[in-house]
Order: C-alpha cells, then sequence, then structure tokens
C-alpha cells in the first residue's frame, strides 16, 4: 500500500448526500479479478451519456477536475454495498482523499485500506472546501495527516481526527495483515481456550 | 458484572486483545466467501505466501454472478464465468469447503449459512457482503466487510474492529392484515433514515419482533445496513433454537445442549444501556414500499408521493426532484395504481420459503398480468425443492410466473437478469438505487405478498385488498 504523507492536489466538490457504492461502481463491473482498472468505471451513470460519451456536465470531467484527487461530497458517503471495487475505482481513478460530514462504516473502512485518507469534517466546513473546490486548479487544497490539519488556498487550517493506529498504518503504508500477526499467539491462546470452553462449536468438513 | 446487551456479550466473548488505541483484534467464529469479493484477496494471500489460518471455519459458495436459468449449459458471460472458475480453483487451492454450482445446496450465501446451520447463535460471522447482517436474526455478529479484510481474516481468523454504538429498535404490538417483516423493516428505516444506525449495531426487540419466524426476522436483520448499521441482532430464543436443531451442520445431541445453555445467556440484561432507543407500534405499520431512489423513501401503500416544493433545504428539495424524475413519478401523485413492468421475487431479503409462500398465497387462482415479466428466484436450491415439494411451482407456473434456480439475481443484475432503461420493476430485495437492477431501471422494494399483488395487478396494489 502507498503511504499517505501530505497531500497537495486539486479538488472536486460533488455536492450530494448518500452516494452509494453502487453509484461509484456500478455491479457490472465487479466482475473483475483485479484491483487495478477500474478508474474508467467510476461514478459511471454520472460520468457517461447513455451513448457511451462523456457527459460534460459531471464535474470529473471537467478541467481541472479531471485532475482531483481530493473528492468532497455530503452526508452518507459510500452507503450500501461492502465492495470494495468502490475505492479500488477511486484510487485508480487517481483520488487519494474523500472528505464528507460522514460516511458509511464499511467504506470509511476500506478506504484506509487503499490508502485513501477519508476526512469527516462539519456540513459547513464540507461547503466552505467546496467553494475552494469551485476555483479550480488555482485552489489547491493540502492535506497534511501528521499534523492531522487540511490546509485551505487561503492559508486557513481546519482540524480533524483520525485514530492513532490507522494514522501510523497510513504513514508507513503498513499491511495490518502483518501487524495482526504479530500477536498470533495471543490468537493461539483464545483459540485454545474456545476449543475448551465451547467445544460444541462445528467445523465446516465435506465429504 | 454491569449489565450488558447482547452484542456487547459476543463482543466481549470474541476480543483477543484490544491495542493502546482501543482497536480490538476481534476473533472470528465463521467466514462465508462468495466469488465476486475473493478473487483479491485469495490473489494477496499467494502473493504473500500465506495460507487460510483456518480452512474449516471458512465456507464458499457461488451466488452473485450465476444464471438462474437451465445450468446444463456452460456459462455464456465470460467474464461471469472467469470469476466463478477463479473461486473454484481457489477453494481447490487453499482447501475451503465449497458449494459449487451444481450442488443441491447451493444458493445465495445468506440463505445457505442459517440453512445448513453454519452460521449459529452467538457467533461472529463475516463476509465480503454488506447482506451479512442477514445472520444477526440467529443472533450472532454479523456483518459485511471489505475484500481486504476478507484476506486479513483468511489470513489471521480475526478482524480489527472498534466497538460499535448499541441502539435498540422496538416494534410492539400486532401486525395488521397484508403487513409481514419486509412492511415493519421498511417502516424502521423510513423512520430512523439510511444513516439511522450509522457506528451502531441495531437489536431489534419487542412483541412484534419476537412474534416473527427466523426468515422474518432474517428480513429485519438483512435491511439493517440499508438503516446504516453496522449489524443488526435479534436475541436467540425458543424460535432460534427450534430452527437451528438438526441443521445439517449443527451441533448435536449434548453439544446442542450445551450450545443452546451458552445461547440463552446472550440476551440484553435488564437495565443494558442502550445509546439509542426507538420505539414503534406495529398497528401503525400498512402494507410499505418505496418510491424513490434510497431505502428510506417509503411509503404506505395509500399514500401519495411527496412534493419537493413543500420542503425548504435546497439540496433536499433538489434530491426529491432527482428522485422522482428518475423514478418516473409526479409530485404528489398516489403511489398505488402505477403500472409496473417486472415483478422479481427473490434475493438474501425474502427468497425463503417462508417468504414463496406469502408470494404464492397471493398468486393462486390468479394469472401474472399482460405485459408484466414476473419471476420467482428462490433463495436456494433447498428453498427450491422444498418448495416444489409443496407444490407452489404449480402454482406460480400456472399463474404464469418463470420460476427459476437459485441466485443473487435481478437484486444486483450481476447476471443476465437485469433490468432495461426506463422499466419499473416490484422488487422483494433491498436496494432501490439508481442502477442497482440494470442501468436505468426503477425499482420498488415491497413485501413478497405486495409483489405477487403487483404481479397480477399489474400495478403496485394494497395487498390487503386481494384478500
Amino acid at each position: 500500500m502507498e503511504k499517505f504523507v501530505t497531500l497537495s492536489a486539486i479538488a472536486a466538490a460533488l455536492p450530494q448526500a448518500n452516494i452509494d457504492t453502487d453509484k461509484i461502481i456500478p455491479a457490472r463491473f465487479l466482475k473483475t479479478t483485479q484491483r487495478t482498472g477500474l478508474g474508467k468505471h467510476a461514478f459511471d451513470a454520472m460520468r457517461y451519456l447513455p451513448d457511451g460519451a462523456e457527459n460534460p456536465d459531471f464535474v470529473l470531467n471537467q478541467q481541472p477536475w479531471r485532475k482531483a484527487e481530493i473528492l468532497i461530497t455530503y452526508d452518507n458517503l459510500g452507503c450500501g454495498s461492502s465492495r470494495e471495487h468502490a475505492p479500488w475505482a477511486l484510487l485508480d481513478f487517481g483520488i487519494r482523499c474523500v472528505i464528507a460530514p460522514s460516511f458509511a462504516d464499511i467504506f470509511f473502512n476500506n478506504c484506509f485500506k487503499n490508502g485513501i485518507l477519508p476526512i469527516r469534517l462539519p456540513r459547513e466546513v464540507c461547503d466552505e472546501l467546496m467553494g475552494d473546490a469551485q476555483m479550480g486548479s488555482n485552489a489547491r487544497l493540502t492535506v497534511d495527516l501528521p499534523r492531522q490539519v487540511v490546509i485551505r488556498p487561503n492559508g486557513e487550517e481546519v482540524p480533524f481526527e483520525i485514530d492513532a493506529f490507522r494514522k501510523h498504518l497510513l504513514l508507513e503504508g503498513l499491511d495490518d495483515i502483518g501487524q495482526t500477526l504479530k500477536h498470533e499467539a495471543t490468537i493461539t491462546t483464545y483459540e485454545k481456550r474456545q476449543d475448551r470452553d465451547k467445544s460444541w462449536l462445528p467445523t465446516i468438513h465435506f465429504d | 458484572m454491569a449489565a450488558r446487551t447482547l452484542f456487547d456479550k459476543i463482543w466481549d466473548d470474541h476480543v483477543v486483545e484490544t491495542l493502546p488505541d482501543g482497536t480490538s483484534i476481534l476473533y472470528i467464529d465463521r467466514h462465508l466467501v462468495h466469488e465476486v469479493t475473493s478473487p483479491q484477496a485469495f490473489e494477496g494471500l499467494r502473493l504473500a505466501g500465506r495460507k487460510l489460518r483456518h480452512p474449516e471455519r471458512t465456507v464458499a459458495v457461488v451466488d452473485h454472478n450465476v444464471p438462474t436459468s437451465d445450468r446444463s449449459q456452460p456459462i455464456e458471460e465470460a467474464d461471469s464465468r472467469n470469476q466463478i472458475e477463479t473461486l473454484e480453483r481457489n477453494v481447490k487451492e487453499f482447501g475451503v469447503p465449497y458449494f459449487p454450482l451444481l450442488s443441491a445446496n447451493q444458493g445465495i450465501v445468506h440463505v445457505v449459512g442459517p440453512e445448513q446451520g453454519i452460521s449459529l447463535p452467538g457467533m461472529t460471522i463475516v463476509c465480503g457482503d454488506s447482506h451479512t447482517s442477514t445472520h444477526g436474526a440467529l443472533g450472532s455478529l454479523a456483518f459485511g466487510i471489505g475484500t481486504s479484510e476478507v484476506e486479513h481474516v483468511m489470513a489471521t481468523q480475526t478482524i480489527l474492529q472498534r466497538p460499535a454504538k448499541n441502539m435498540r429498535v422496538n416494534v410492539e404490538g400486532t401486525p395488521g392484515a397484508g403487513v409481514s417483516a419486509k412492511d415493519i423493516m421498511l417502516a424502521i428505516i423510513g423512520h430512523i433514515g439510511t444513516a439511522g444506525g450509522t457506528g451502531h449495531v441495531i437489536e431489534f426487540a419487542g412483541s412484534a419482533i419476537r412474534g416473527l419466524d427466523m426468515a422474518g426476522r432474517m428480513t429485519i436483520c438483512n435491511m439493517a445496513i440499508e438503516a446504516g448499521a453496522r449489524a443488526g441482532l435479534v436475541a436467540p430464543d425458543e424460535t432460534t433454537f427450534e430452527y437451528v436443531r438438526n441443521r445439517p451442520f449443527a451441533p448435536k445431541g449434548e453439544g446442542f445442549e450445551q450450545a443452546v445453555a451458552y445461547w440463552k445467556t446472550l440476551a440484553s440484561d435488564d437495565g443494558a444501556h442502550f445509546d439509542r432507543e426507538v420505539t414503534l407500534r406495529a398497528e401503525d405499520i400498512g402494507p410499505t414500499l418505496t418510491w424513490g431512489t434510497s431505502p428510506e423513501t417509503v411509503l404506505a401503500i395509500t399514500d401519495t408521493v411527496p412534493d419537493p416544493a413543500q420542503e425548504t433545504d435546497e439540496a433536499v428539495k433538489a434530491q426529491l426532484q432527482r428522485m422522482l424524475d428518475y423514478m418516473g413519478l409526479e409530485a404528489g401523485q398516489k403511489i398505488a395504481g402505477t403500472p409496473v413492468d417486472v415483478v422479481f421475487i427473490g434475493s438474501c431479503t425474502n427468497s425463503r420459503i417462508e417468504d414463496l409462500r406469502m408470494a404464492a398465497q397471493v398468486a393462486a387462482g390468479r394469472k401474472v398480468a399482460p405485459g408484466v415479466r414476473a419471476m420467482i428466484v428462490p433463495g436456494s436450491g433447498n428453498v427450491k425443492r422444498q418448495a416444489e415439494e409443496e407444490g407452489l411451482d404449480r402454482i406460480f407456473l400456472d399463474a404464469g410466473f418463470e420460476w427459476r434456480e437459485a441466485g443473487c439475481s435481478m437484486c444486483l443484475g450481476m447476471n443476465p437478469d437485469r433490468l432495461t432503461p426506463g422499466q419499473r420493476c416490484a422488487s422483494t430485495s433491498n436496494r432501490n438505487f439508481e442502477g442497482r437492477q440494470g442501468p436505468g431501471g426503477r425499482t420498488h422494494l415491497l413485501s413478497p405478498a405486495m409483489a405477487a399483488a403487483a404481479a397480477v395487478t399489474g400495478c403496485l396494489t394494497d395487498v390487503r385488498e386481494l384478500a
């Protein structure tokens, strides 16, 4: 996983609530067995017209937001399906940071696993950042993860919260399986206790 | 010890270790795997030279991509076929127990798990699918995860989580005629909203929930995710124990008695703290459906579609108008009487034998309206066989419904079962998002009985009028 430390980039505003993961990547594109290559299908229904041409009214089809690396939306971003294809599609498009007043739980988790930083900020602040985003390439936002601030084009710093463990993994670009396996002895101890206390728990074997 | 909720008890019982920042390593008793969200996880293991820690606590099944038509033929869509073949190679290489396409037990993962006794009360259960919340009906802590977490569970049999907050939704009283678990759950989502449960695990309680059979409880917990919750739960009780008894993989004999003794300890203690509590009266809930493109846009069948002009918030107004336009509806129109093109009875929400019986009761002796395509997709091979033993297939076929093979089908249209642009569907599934059932398709979520009523009348109909 790529490290996330600081990001100074163009931000795109998508002022909608409840952007579901079907909207980020429709089910018919989930038949891949790879993590990459989904960027061209990100936001398919909004991004393309029925004849397959780009929809010129959609922000990510316009300059300079075609190169956006930060996406700002309203509440409950990533609701619905647990498909990690949603963050994969965003990442493949080039998005490294998503900002919204609230996120759906599974999507929020999935972002961290792919080096995408999801930031929760109040609706009023998102409105202000969306205003900055309208200014396009003249108005880059800077996300400073070590200091936990978003820096607006006018220099104002907006602080955000993040769990210490998740911050550590992002900063170092660490795979969390490796982290968990450091605790393997504890897992084994747990399993022994469970085998003793819940001997009725069935394992599955097919003939 | 302080009074604890059902969620607290299952959580506490599965914490392996809590890290300094409050993240817990949570033990996973059962991992369910399907073809869509697993290939990248198996590939990750392969690249890292890792194995499954416990293949014998894992079960794989194919459901999302599978055709629901004639299975004697090869799968036509190349990318679907590739994904299924990839799963078959992976389960073989990693030694994972697997129900293949032609197995008598194949079906939707959330139907197969409980049906086989693979999912049991008190367990932690995960799957790379948000509707894993379904299994919470048994009184297990069950939730959907992403593919990176699938790989994490495969490698470590644990997951990294912070505890959820506790929420309880009580539904008290006796549901009226034509009201099933689906109507109750749609009413709950309409009441608390699609983010109403975010960060929480919802325990469903109250006399109306207690009175539901297991299929009804599964319908409720299935859609907990549509209320934004991490998981849904119903405390295990005699209804649960009778359901679980004698399932193929459930413990037997003395083991079963020990398990029941443990399961009985799981109910929330009196005085346990809930961060949020909501109570609905079953008598206030009529046959219910959605009109828009979010599961919270619910109406009673007797209601009219909302008018954006009544809204003051501009963003809300625009969102309502967008939904009306997408759905091809007029502000203020009556929802009943709206013509439908397709009826879909199936999905992990409503494809169990009890659901099919409710639909058959309405379909019996009637005919599907001219021009309507109506399909029944049982949740598993076992559900299909049981329905055939009961003669339900004859009722549906005589009425002009299609009687198909088990799978996810038109709930998300990864197989050829899709809506075409502009088609309106009365669907027993769980999501009415734009394009969910096919690009441009229009979905109304409703109960199996209401779906059958729409099929035979050709429009959205109050099922009580067909009684």
